[in-house]
């Protein structure tokens, strides 16, 4: 076997390691891995210093990988043999103790360090800054004797230090040069509230001060500032910000400014050499926060594993106070400008404060104080760049009543009680997910692996979304701005989609094949969803893969949970006959179905029907598919209309038939339900389905987007037209445009308020040729569908109804 | 052990399975998209789903009620899932399955 290639990693913390295990999962055998670490610790969870401070976690729970990790991954940890020198000519490192040890790639994660005031007396016994595990060992030390503790810098760590220095008895006292803390995170409204919040608790606050100078001779006794007063003091915290630690890189020649320059794949100015952290500097830019150091440990991982796919372009980050009881969210341009405009919410008596920087009906900036709650919503919309005109009126209350199932999430998981079931697949309770977090999980996956929480139906992602994000603060968002289809491989939905398209790629296979799937089977996510997007791409040339739809699909028939079937046939708008109906019940007689039910889409259900029956109950029905298992056309509910009705002013039932004769066989991202009523009584709950039309005098309103499941959302009014011929056009043009833009899984109620109804108003109702090349795109995909049913009954598809053998005794 | 036919290696398909009616109750025969073939008893541990309808993928079966992910080599549901399903023998000889029954089992 060739020699593994060496890998000298310099830095023992979140960035360096975060980066070690993202290569492991790509290439565990690639590399032989030397990390060097400063600190004792193995790898620890630098985001929970403040809870230790403030005694609400001990050390080890902080611990992220133990030193058996290490040795498990045959991975060689030196702790306290700092490296002194990089040789890049003769590829090897040097350590302190005069020890070589070569390399054939270096990544250094050197971190920062904390930066000092430049003020007399800085070096003085009693002067701490604010950084690792030891200045939180020194802290708890000597704050069990009390006194007066001040705090230089209002910034998020000088607060949490604060915060921690307080509940461990000391009397705190924060000075910050600016007019209110946290300038960098909150304006002048939010800062005072903060502020209000944290002298309510003891801690207190001298702004628009500039410190001049510690005082003491042997050690520290007080602070002065430039007025010439000055303060008395036992220990004095100086959190006035970071430095990114260069000077190991310097000295090698590596190109640095604030911090080393990387490119966008992580490369220093020797390309053998990745850097990676708050060492870094990027575009630009430096980063202190966890978010983006782990957005750059997965760019700078994959082109260590020899994939070179992936670029780093910086991150938007948000930031979120970790002091226990105040809630604070910021991202973004909080603070507006001259073309910019602002949507504010103050509510005092409660200490809520809300804003919005909005530019062009896009938001640029989000403030939020007291009630973060929507925090991870907003963010996500400035993130995308989403036009929200459409709901600029409710934007400051969240989306409570927006959404489906849970995906675009309900905002109310971080109020929710310990005992809340998150996850009623598996019985997952909050305090489960939220303890499981705090060992150390940071992203969906991992709390799906570790709990099971969304891991079954997926419908409460968003809440776990929300938990990792109300749990984890800032260190959560940048994992979430890239969302890979599942853990298969690193692609978004969209970017397969525009592979399969670009690429002409003409099933999953070859799709896996192409992208260089990790697991080349993919998984219970990967598989329909690719599926899905090849056929929807490729409606005639494309291969249908059975092995990649779920049972339902492949069986035509609903599994339950006693793995029976249920077989619901279609029936036109729901308008039968007594010979029909007499031929039903003859079927479900003649074979003791169990269960016969009306469902709530006005269809027939016959439930309990064993896998091997169902292609003679299929015979002998002779009624096509009601698809009622499928990502797929599903009913369209009908009331009685005017031909009986004596209020009905349209012919609900004949526009419901003729929807469903044009629509069946439709296979969609997920289930789809219509529904048409006669006058605005709306009896076939028109306002709660994916496209819904009431008839009106004139004609017929046509609604789209809404929702009777775990969520509901009433429909949006998308336009009124006067003839049936419109309306079918119109709902065949909104659900192509569906198909070919919604995510795998998406339904049309988060799909519309993500790409808002504007949008689609323009392509579906104003723009007549777009409409038209829509509708007949969606004609022929359905063209090329067959009634799987009576394929199935005369031979041509085989469902293996049956055993592969029966062995007898 | 008695050696059983099966049928034809064809007849599992790639990525899926099929179930098999034994004395010992029924036993999924599942094939993975290197065309490796597994077999294990057809309930998963959870709630009694039929493997042999779940997605197969490596040494993988999702089960196809709850989404449970079992090892088929070991029989052992993945963490943090516990459970365990009985595996049994298989042979191919040419393009014939055999599966292996110990008397034994009722």
């Amino acid at each position: 076997m060739a020699k593994k290639a060496r890998l000298v990693v310099i830095g023992n913390g979140m960035a360096g390691i975060r980066t070690v295990e993202e290569l492991l999962k790509m290439a565990p055998d690639l590399y032989e891995i030397t990390v060097f670490g400063d600190e004792p610790h193995p790898n620890y969870n630098r985001i929970l210093l403040t809870p230790v401070l403030a005694g609400e976690m001990r050390l080890e729970e902080t611990i992220l990988n133990d030193h058996d990790w290490y040795a498990e991954h045959g991975i060689t940890l030196r702790t306290g043999s700092p490296v002194a020198k990089i040789d890049r000519v003769r590829r090897k490192v040097i350590t302190e103790q005069g020890e070589t040890v070569p390399y054939d790639r270096i990544l250094i994660a050197t971190g920062a360090a904390a930066a000092l005031a430049p003020i007399p007396g800085k070096d003085l016994p009693g002067v701490y800054s604010y950084r690792d595990m030891r200045d939180v060992e020194a802290l708890t030390q000597v704050s069990a004797e009390g006194g007066e503790a001040v705090i230089i810098g209002a910034g998020l760590l000088g607060l949490e230090v604060a915060h921690g220095l307080n509940a461990r008895g000391m009397q705190v006292t924060v000075v910050h040069r600016r007019a209110w803390p946290l300038d960098k995170q909150l304006d002048a409204r939010g800062g005072a509230m903060l502020q209000q919040a944290m002298e309510a608790r003891g801690i207190r606050f001298l702004l628009e001060r500039e410190s001049a100078a510690v005082l003491g001779t042997d050690r520290v006794e007080g602070l002065q500032f430039q007025d010439g007063s000055s303060i008395p003091a036992r220990i004095v915290v100086m959190t006035v910000g970071i430095r990114p630690r260069i000077a190991l890189a310097k000295d090698a020649g590596l190109a640095c400014e604030q911090g080393i320059l990387v490119s966008d794949t992580l490369q220093t100015y020797d390309p053998r050499i990745y850097a990676v952290g708050e060492c870094v500097q990027h575009r630009g830019m430096t980063y202190g926060l966890v978010a983006p150091l782990f957005e750059q440990a997965k760019v700078a991982a994959n082109h260590l594993a020899e994939y070179g796919r992936m670029r780093y372009e910086g991150s938007v980050t948000s930031t979120k106070l970790k002091v226990t009881g105040i809630e604070l969210f910021s991202a973004g341009d909080f603070l507006g400008g001259e073309d910019t405009e602002e949507l504010t919410l103050l509510d005092a008596h409660q200490g809520i404060y809300k804003k919005v920087v909005l530019q062009n009906s896009k938001i640029k900036g989000i403030l939020l104080y007291g009630d973060t709650s929507i925090g991870p919503w907003l963010f996500e919309h400035l993130r995308q760049e989403s036009d929200i005109s459409t709901m600029r009126d409710h934007l400051l209350f969240g989306e409570t009543h927006l959404g489906d199932a849970g995906h675009s999430g309900a905002s109310q998981a971080a109020r929710l009680p310990d005992s809340a079931e998150i996850c009623g697949c598996n019985g997952v309770s909050k305090g489960q997910i939220v303890h499981a977090i705090r060992e150390g999980l940071f992203t969906v996956e991992e709390v799906r692996k570790c709990t099971k929480a969304s891991a079954s139906c997926g419908s409460c992602t968003g809440l776990v979304e929300q938990l990792l994000m109300s749990t984890l603060g800032g260190v959560y968002d940048g994992s979430a701005r890239k969302k890979a289809i599942c853990a298969c491989t690193d692609y978004t939905h969209q970017e397969v989609r525009d592979a399969i398209r670009k690429e002409k790629l003409l099933s999953v296979r070859e799709t896996f094949r192409f992208l260089g799937w990790r697991n080349p089977g993919g998984c219970a996510s990967c598989r329909p969803a690719v599926n899905y997007y090849v056929r929807a791409a490729w409606p005639a040339e494309g291969k249908d893969d059975p092995s990649a739809r779920f049972i339902n699909e492949r069986a035509h028939a609903n599994i339950q949970k006693d793995g029976t079937y249920s077989v619901v046939p279609r029936i036109y708008g729901g308008v039968t006959t007594p010979a029909e109906l007499k031929r039903i019940a003859e079927v479900a007689e003649r074979h003791a179905v169990p269960m016969v039910k009306f469902t709530g889409g006005q269809r027939l259900d016959l439930l309990g029907v064993a896998k091997e029956k169902l292609p003679v109950i299929w015979a002998e029905l002779d009624m096509p598919s009601g698809h009622a298992y499928g990502k797929a056309l599903r009913t369209v509910k009908s009331c009685v209309g005017k031909e009986f009705c004596r209020f009905g002013v349209q012919d609900s039932t004949q526009l419901a038939i003729d929807l469903e004769k044009n629509l069946e066989r439709m296979w969609a991202p997920h289930k789809v339900k219509l529904a048409a009523s006669g006058c605005p009584r709306n009896c076939a709950e028109s306002t709660i389905k994916d496209v819904g039309v009431i008839g009106v005098d004139s004609g017929w309103e046509i609604y789209v987007g809404g929702n009777g499941g775990m969520k509901v959302r009433a429909a949006d009014l998308l336009t009124k037209v006067k003839t049936e011929a419109e309306v079918i056009e119109i709902s065949k043009a909104f659900l192509q445009m569906y198909r070919e833009d919604a995510q795998y899984l998406e339904r049309t109620a988060p799909w519309v308020e993500r790409v808002g109804l504007e949008r689609i108003k323009a392509r579906v109702v104003d723009d007549l040729e777009q409409r038209k090349a829509l509708a007949q795109a969606l004609d022929f995909a359905i063209a090329q569908e067959k009634d799987p049913w009576a394929e199935a009954v005369a031979g041509r598809l085989d469902i293996h109804a049956g055993p592969l053998r029966r062995i007898s005794a | 052990m008695d050696w059983f036919p099966l049928g034809k290696v064809s007849d599992v398909p790639l990525g899926g399975g099929r179930y098999v009616d034994t004395p010992a109750g029924q036993i999924a025969v599942l094939r993975n998209e290197e065309g490796e073939l597994f077999a294990v008893h057809n309930r998963c541990p959870h709630r009694g789903g039929p493997l042999s309808e779940g997605f197969v993928s490596g040494k993988t079966v999702f089960c196809p009620l709850h989404n449970w992910q079992i090892d088929l080599e070991r029989g052992e549901a993945l963490p943090p899932d516990q459970g365990c399903v009985k595996t049994f023998p298989l042979k191919t000889e040419g393009e014939e399955i055999w599966l292996g029954l110990s008397e034994a089992q009722p």
